[in-house]
């Protein structure tokens, strides 16, 4: 079983993120970037499968710049096989990636696509899905755990109402959320085996997809920030003010 | 502009959670908008008929008895063609999520998550949403139509009712609904506490609440005491606290309650990403300077175990 994991480059999930001079996007200077955190974790499952047997093989994709490489470099430093870049500087919008992905996944042909629930930059929460109607593949969202047996992929989800089990038969879509998994540290001798992995560049032409982003950011700001609170001295005068100045009890 | 609102269905029931979609329809298309409900056998349809919809279509089907995206996205996309609609939108969960986004990539239409405004400006569509964790608001330039968009509740509120009722109409299922997916259950839910998403109080806690009795002791009971809902971090979640439906956060559940309790949260950006929009928050926190003070309108300074049973005991008397 071969299984295509997508990996995207986005700001380090606990970096301090402000808007630009000109409110036009985010400052980048100085930027830490990483994995997105849910890619991390679908990676992680992807490598898991596959030290249990089930998987024979891992390859990593990326959409976006050049500098995407490193996170293709993190991917392969913790176990994946392989890795393609497909490299644009284009603003992308969600259904561009995931014609993208539709493409590389054509090309590719695996029995399992795992990605992300979402990306912490946009926080969008689309492509996944998109994907799988693009590829008429049955999907699996926001996965807590997952079982391969016999061509089905038996996956918990996380929803509002609670934890849902669905079955869907592969090849299918599986988006990733938080609890799937504790993705591990990336060794040493990971990230020198990494060096001597493949890693293939391709552009959106060379796999026939022409993106045109229809959904584009233009402006970015602070939300607006709440006033000061008081500290109180007990919960007599917690009481109290909850009831006489806030009105909310 | 012409909207589509994909009710929340369960598969047999249709639930408040649609109500700020169609607050949103009322405001952007009070004369073009219809609700779409799915499931088998549903109930709870006049949930959604006082608000001044064109129709309320409902499609009852044994392959809908259960919310799969799969099966639902290809009903959704039909009837948005039929009706030629401009925006199919629903609010923001983790069902609309699933089945929207799917729509959106069977009509190969652009998409907008969990919107808190929206403009039209030279027949373009403006749109403002929360990004990176709700550290920032991104204003977005839509072409195209129909344009799929799921809005944040709590920036929409709830619908004004309107005099006469929607008319009801029965809608045929496609014939081709594809059924590779299978549900097989849903544990957890319930509990007999108001909706998170829609209570008017929350309390939530974090990591230091021990263990799941504990977390219901102190928690639990402090909501009971103000009838409100109760909520948790990732942290506590992750530790096996509290149910991982409670989780409150940028990868949890938006909340906007008029009462926001935080006990033991120290206020990381994922977990304000969810409330920070509640209108009075108070925070109980043993130090100082945990970053939840600032958000906070109200701050107690303390040891939880040591203030929540007085705290509870207070409210308790006083309501009666
Ligand atoms: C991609 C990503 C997504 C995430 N999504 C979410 C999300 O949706 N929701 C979320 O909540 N988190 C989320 N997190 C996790 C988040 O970063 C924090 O780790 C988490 O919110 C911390 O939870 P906590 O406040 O319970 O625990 P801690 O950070 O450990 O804080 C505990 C607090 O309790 C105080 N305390 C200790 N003992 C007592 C006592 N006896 N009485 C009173 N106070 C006490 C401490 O001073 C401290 O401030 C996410 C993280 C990542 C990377
Ligand atoms: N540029 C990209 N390159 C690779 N994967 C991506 C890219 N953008 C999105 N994805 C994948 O799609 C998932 C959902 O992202 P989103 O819908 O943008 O929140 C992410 O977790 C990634 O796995």
């Amino acid at each position: 079983m071969k299984i295509l994991v997508s990996v995207k480059r986005v700001p380090d999930p606990y970096a301090k993120i402000s808007p630009n001079a000109s409110g036009t996007d985010i400052n980048r200077d100085g930027l830490q970037m990483a994995v997105n955190p849910f890619d991390e974790i679908a990676l992680e499952e992807a490598i898991r499968l596959k030290e249990a047997g089930k998987a024979t093989e891992v390859v990593a994709v990326s959409i976006g710049s050049a500098e995407a490489q490193e996170q293709l470099r993190t991917a392969l430093a913790m176990g994946a096989d392989r890795a393609i870049l497909v490299q644009t500087d284009d603003p992308l919008d969600a259904p561009s990636v995931a014609k993208i992905l539709a493409a590389v996944y054509q090309r590719e042909q695996p029995n399992l696509m795992l990605m992300g629930k979402q990306a912490i930059d946009m926080d969008e929460n689309q492509v996944g899905q998109m994907l799988a109607a693009i590829l008429d593949l049955p999907q699996a969202t926001f996965a807590s755990k997952i079982t391969v047996e016999n061509g089905t992929a038996t996956v918990e989800r996380e929803t509002d109402n609670g934890i849902e089990t669905v079955q869907v038969p592969l090849p299918a879509i599986i988006t990733a959320d938080l609890r799937l998994n504790e993705p591990r540290y990336v060794a040493l001798t990971g990230i020198v085996r990494a060096r001597s992995k493949p890693l293939e560049t391709l552009t959106p032409a060379d796999l026939g997809v022409q993106p045109r982003a229809r959904v584009r950011l233009t402006q970015v700001e602070a939300p607006p920030a709440r006033k000061a609170g008081k500290r109180v001295s007990d919960v007599h005068e917690l009481v109290r003010l909850l009831r006489e100045e806030a009105r909310v009890i | 502009m012409k909207i589509l609102v994909l009710a929340e269905t369960d598969g047999g029931r249709v639930s408040e959670k649609s109500l700020p979609a169609i607050a949103f329809a009322q405001q952007k298309s009070p004369e073009a908008f219809t609700v779409l409900a799915i499931g088998d056998n549903l109930q709870c349809i006049e949930t959604l008929t006082g608000y001044g919809a064109q129709a309320v279509l409902t499609v009852n089907h044994p392959a809908l008895a259960k919310p799969l995206a799969e099966r639902y996205a290809p009903v959704v996309a039909h009837y948005a063609r039929q009706l030629g609609a401009d925006a199919i939108v629903a609010t923001t969960t983790t069902f609309s999520r699933d089945v929207l986004a799917r729509v959106a990539g069977l009509l190969d239409a652009p998409m907008l998550s969990d919107i808190i405004a929206l403009e039209q400006t030279d027949g373009k569509l403006v749109a403002k949403r929360p990004i990176y964790s709700a550290n920032l608001i991104g204003t977005f330039e839509v072409e195209g139509s129909p344009v799929v968009m799921t809005v944040r509740g709590p920036a929409w509120g709830k619908p004004e009712p309107k005099g006469a009722d929607s008319p009801v109409q029965t809608a045929e299922a496609p014939a081709d609904i594809p059924t590779r997916s299978e549900w097989v259950r849903l544990q957890g839910g319930g509990g007999g506490r108001p909706d998170l998403t829609q209570a008017r109080v929350v309390v939530s806690g974090g990591r230091p609440l021990k263990d799941p009795e504990t977390f219901e002791k102190y928690i639990g009971g402090l909501a009971d005491a103000l009838g409100g809902a109760v909520g948790a971090t990732r942290a506590a979640v992750d530790a096996g606290i509290a149910p991982n439906e409670l989780q409150v956060g940028q990868t949890g559940k938006t909340v906007a309650p008029e009462l926001y309790i935080a006990v033991a949260v120290s206020g990381s950006v994922q977990h304000l990403a969810g409330m920070k929009d509640s209108k009075v928050i108070v925070a109980i926190n043993t130090d100082p300077e945990a970053p939840i003070f600032q958000v906070a309108d109200y701050g107690l300074v303390a040891d939880l175990y040591q203030v929540l049973p007085e705290l509870t005991e207070l409210l308790k008397n006083s309501k009666g």
